[in-house]
């Protein structure tokens, strides 16, 4: 078993890629490896409660973790208690944890 | 150490860099003896298609002497030993299917890719 | 105090353009204070994060002179995050391609950076705990 960092820059209404991330993070997650999804810069836009074309909450029943950047959420004005369910704020020292770790990390 | 290189974005600077970087990098590091496989995805699966012409680029009096020539880097790669893997459904998505391809792809369904980012102990995303 | 780290980071942004560039001397901030050890293979628009030859400018808009202003130029995060790895204990090997420098003319840069190549990127992420590729989008 593998552990993996998806960090997601991307969001699904610029990038019609954004599914990329959420593809594979249930891919691995139903092979057995522990997944993370960590939002940064515009990748936090879905996470805003009620934003369309949410598919945050999926990967967060499938048990994965999704994580978005602090400051990328107060730079957008989100608020850190208005969330999409499943999706947490975090500081961006967890990119950093993670990879000390040895997870494999992988931007998009 | 063995590293995956996702390479993604296509025709990026390609005609001022004459080449792809994300394509030059990986043929470069497999030079100095790296252990590195490729996985074309997204645009970048257009990179395969035979019969890409960017030549003829001119301004002014300056003409282009040494246009990208895509296809060719990625045949210089397989013939390297970089496996250069292609995903199927963006070939389809993009009407790629039954159309001329570079020589020695081999071919992954997007459900297959956990499976092999799993067979390498870095993925690295261009 | 984390157990020291080794890690290697590979860029292609450069500055002004978008907001990975940011995103990653952020990165090597929080890596920088813990005193890892850090690698940097700086590739393409990002050899311009150390470029010597940044100035400051004003800011009409918000009505600002250029003291005022005071604009973000990246080379001086890049030698700050140099100072603040070397204070808390960690090394800092920040490479520029050197093809990328040279067909952009970004031979300027700030003291502590080198040039290199690809194979100065392999040998950096073999001897790492971990690298972390940041690619850029057309």
């Amino acid at each position: 078993m593998a552990s993996y960092l998806l960090i997601e820059s991307r969001d699904p209404f610029d990038s019609n890629d954004a599914r990329f991330c959420c593809e594979l993070a249930t891919q691995l997650a139903q092979q057995g490896d522990a997944v993370t999804v960590f939002l940064v810069q515009n990748g936090v836009l879905p996470a805003r409660v009620r934003a369309r074309a949410n598919e945050l909450s999926e990967l967060a029943k499938a048990g994965i973790e999704i994580l978005a950047d602090d400051f990328s959420l107060r730079e957008r004005g989100i608020p850190f208690d208005r969330l999409t369910p499943g999706v947490k704020s975090a500081s961006l020292d967890v990119v950093i944890d993670r990879l000390a770790d040895g997870w494999k990390a992988i931007w998009h | 150490m063995k590293v995956l290189n996702i390479i993604e974005t296509a025709y990026r600077a390609t005609l001022e860099e004459q080449d792809d970087t994300g394509v030059w990098l990986a043929y470069t590091m497999k030079g100095v003896g790296a252990d590195l496989d490729v996985l074309l995805r997204g645009n970048a699966v257009n990179y395969a298609v035979k019969g890409q012409d960017a030549s003829g680029l001119q301004f002014g009096a300056w003409r282009q002497t040494q246009p990208p020539r895509l296809t060719e880097d990625v045949s210089n790669l397989i013939s390297k030993g970089v496996a250069v893997f292609i995903v199927s459904e963006d070939l389809r998505e993009r009407g790629l299917e039954g159309v001329p391809l570079v020589e020695g792809l081999t071919s992954v369904r997007r459900s297959e890719l956990a499976r092999l980012f799993g067979a390498y102990n870095q993925v690295w995303h261009w | 105090m984390s157990d020291k780290k080794t890690l290697t980071f590979a860029l292609m942004d450069a500055p002004y353009e978008n907001a990975r560039s940011t995103t990653a001397l952020r990165l090597i901030q929080i890596a920088s204070k813990r005193g890892y050890d850090i690698n940097v293979f700086a590739y393409e628009g990002s050899v311009f994060l150390a470029f010597a030859k940044q100035q400051r400018h004003p800011n009409a808009m918000h009505g600002r002179n250029a003291e005022e202003e005071n604009h973000v130029l990246t080379k001086e995060l890049v030698s700050s995050l140099m100072q603040e790895t070397v204070r808390n204990g960690g090394k800092i090997d920040w490479v520029n391609c050197g093809m990328c420098v040279d067909e952009r003319g970004a031979g300027e840069a700030v003291e502590g950076v080198r040039r290199g190549s690809p194979a100065d990127f392999w040998k950096m992420a073999e001897a790492s705990d971990n690298t972390l590729v940041i690619g850029t989008r057309g």
